[in-house]
């Protein structure tokens, strides 16, 4: 890859204990040695089903949760940070470089507070502005960039369409002048209608702004319109990672080749032309042995059953393939 | 193939305190055994409203137009959905001949009550049969619908099943009482994608095999082109086009149809710009008048658009369209 790299994840992994009592102790591994690197300004994409723990890896970014193995470093140029490590003045310094927006706009705002209100609360709790005036005044610069209005800013949420609280959300993210953002399936609750004018917005803002996007969503064709790079999860492991067009065109991994497949074609012609994958995706609590996606997988050998692949690079642009038989299978496309 | 359900000019309102909601505006349409209707619209266009209706299953403060009127033709009678009252009644709409299932199954089964409780319930209700046997019959769908261990499943709670196995169980459960017609409200949309593959290829063989008809209410358009026969495009409560599936997916007439389309992020053309529908649904206290599409449509041709209603003009013999783009009432 080329660029600086403003986040590059070495073995990370998350852990959740589940179960009390000493005997019952389970550790419940959500993102299971990761490591991916992702460019400044660049638009990344995390996909995968339920489960697969892409919005854990974006928490853990954020430092939201509990790093528990490896390490992940940030360096924007103007700092650097272990965010294994990050405690105290550092970590408040991380809260305003990276910032969330969630998928739901309904439940995301209060219902109490007007929109002037809740874009400038990040402002307030961080002490990043010296007046009202000041914070005014960024409050009203970063809504006209979210296509908000004067008008709109003395009204409650609940005034509002699920499109425009949604660019309320992403205001509120943005006013700290953050450097990195995850965005967690922020359009999956809105209408198509609304959802392609969202996207929009998104890049518009990334472009201006030079922001880097964390973008986890299970739509893939959102993912294939909006970022440049895109990685695959399952089951906490990163199966398989690239450029946007490479991986759309030419998927190495069988499980992204099924993820592709299932994909309502537009194309009514198209019927039962899917490759269909059997089986749900086995509990976090209870993994396979070896590789993960061996017991949905229709070309699992003995093989996949006992050891599991380790992400490899499959070409010198950026494509890495975590699968034992992906030269054989997938290696001509 | 004769007509399974007919819905004439079916007009709702809504009474709140801040006085009378048109959900749905003189909205027609008919559907045959055996056939897939899909409904498709966004958040607020009355889809659910629509289908519920066929159900006689809104909310009291639903106010049905005078001349909405709705009939079920079933083997030995037809029956006026509207005008049931009773519960006794309304059995017949309710579980017997229509069934239903919902997008979010975990929010559809009660969830102290095990799985198989509740789907035996059902049959005893309006077939009529012993406990035993709505067990039996339980289990076998269970297992039809590809649930493995349909025994042990069937003594299991809502919870211990995942998204999946919980939709499948919701349509075994509607399909047990062998519906002639089954109501499917978005039921895929809170699954993941292989997940709604299965689920899809599930519903395909169950029409085939049970020949009954389904009403679809998705906002995917992939998922209509998929399963439907013919399609149904819902805005602001006025059916706006409706045709064959691959009419009005290839060639829409709406404008309100084409900007869907093209709202569509495409794998084919990863480069294509997404093109948005501009503006916002107009809240339904703020109903456009005129057409209701007026307020964001690209194609607007002068004042009639913003006064009058359209009529419905005929493409062909299957395939229609509200739009003043088209003259009223000729067909092609």
């Amino acid at each position: 890859m080329s660029g600086d790299i403003l986040i590059r994840a070495d073995q990370l992994s998350v852990g959740f204990q589940i179960g009390k009592g000493l005997f019952n102790k389970q550790i419940l591994k959500a993102v299971d040695g990761v490591s991916v690197e992702i460019e400044k300004g660049s638009f990344f994409g995390l996909v995968g089903e339920s489960g697969s723990g892409k919005t854990t890896l974006g928490r853990a970014f954020l430092k939201a949760v509990p790093i528990t193995g490896g390490h992940a470093r940030y360096d924007d140029g103007e700092v650097q940070y272990d965010l294994a490590e990050l405690a105290g003045p550092q970590l408040k310094d991380y809260r305003k470089r990276a910032q969330l927006i969630f998928q739901d706009p309904y439940a995301a705002l209060s219902p109490r507070m007007t929109v002037r209100d809740i874009i400038a609360e990040p402002l307030e709790v961080m002490g990043l502005t010296g007046s009202r005036a000041e914070t005014d005044e960024r409050v009203r610069e970063i809504a006209a960039r979210c296509r908000l209005n004067l008008e709109h800013l003395r009204r409650f949420p609940h005034a509002f369409s699920g499109g425009q609280r949604q660019r309320i959300s992403i205001a509120r993210a943005l006013v700290s002048d953050p450097k990195f953002v995850v965005a967690d399936e922020s359009v999956a609750a809105l209408d198509v209608s609304i959802q392609a004018d969202v996207l929009n917005l998104l890049k518009e803002l990334q472009r201006d702004l030079g922001l880097t996007f964390m973008f986890i969503s299970h739509d893939l064709s959102v993912v294939a319109h909006t970022c440049d790079h895109v990685a695959v999860m399952y089951l906490g492991r990163l199966v398989e990672t690239a450029p946007t067009r490479t991986l759309f065109h030419a998927p190495k991994h069988p499980y992204t080749k099924a993820l592709f497949s299932a994909i309502p074609s537009l194309d009514p012609d198209d019927r039962g032309k899917a490759q269909k994958l059997e089986g749900e995706i086995p509990s976090p609590t209870n993994q396979p042995a070896g590789c993960k996606f061996h017991t949905r997988c229709p070309y699992a050998v003995d093989r996949c059953k006992a050891e599991e692949p380790v992400l490899e690079h499959a070409d010198a642009q950026g494509h890495d393939v975590a699968c034992h038989r992906w030269r054989e299978l997938f290696g001509a496309d | 193939m004769s007509s399974l359900i007919d819905v004439e000019n079916l007009t709702l309102q809504f009474r709140t305190d801040e006085g009378l909601i048109t959900a749905v505006n003189n909205v027609s349409f008919s559907l045959k055994k055996g056939e897939v209707m899909g409904l498709v619209g966004e958040s607020g266009s009355g889809k659910s409203v629509t289908a519920k209706s066929l159900m006689h299953l809104n909310p009291r403060n639903a106010v049905y137009g005078p001349e909405s009127k709705i009939t079920l033709h079933l083997d030995d009678r037809e029956v006026d959905v509207l005008s049931l009252q009773k519960p006794s009644e309304l059995q017949v709409v309710r579980g017997g001949a229509i069934s239903m299932i919902f997008q979010e199954p975990m929010a559809s089964f009660a969830p102290a009550i095990t799985i198989g409780k509740q789907m035996a319930e059902q049959l005893m209700l309006h077939g009529n049969m012993s406990k035993a046997r709505a067990r039996e019959i339980s289990v076998e769908m269970l297992d039809r619908v590809g649930i493995s261990d349909a025994h042990k499943r069937f003594d299991q709670y809502a919870f211990e099943l995942s998204g999946g196995m919980r939709q499948r169980a919701m349509i075994a459960m509607a399909l047990s009482t062998q519906p002639r017609l089954l109501i499917a409200d978005e039921p895929t949309t809170a699954l993941d994608v292989t997940i709604q593959a299965q689920v899809l290829d599930l519903m395909k063989d169950l029409v085939d095999e049970f020949h009954m008809g389904i009403v679809f209410i998705t906002h995917d358009l992939g998922v209509v082109a998929q399963t439907a026969d013919k399609v149904s495009v819902m805005y602001l409560g006025e059916l706006v086009e409706e045709g064959p599936v691959r009419e009005v997916i290839r060639t829409p007439a709406h404008p309100y149809t084409q900007g869907l389309l093209a709202a569509l992020p495409k794998l084919d053309d990863l480069g294509a710009p997404l093109t948005p529908v501009p503006g916002d649904i107009p809240s339904p206290l703020e109903r456009p008048s005129g057409c209701v599409f007026h307020t964001r449509c690209a194609r607007v041709i002068g004042e009639r658009c913003w006064t009058d209603l359209p009529g419905r003009y005929d493409l062909d013999a299957s395939h229609s369209v509200s739009c003043h783009l088209y003259p009223e009432g000729e067909g092609a």
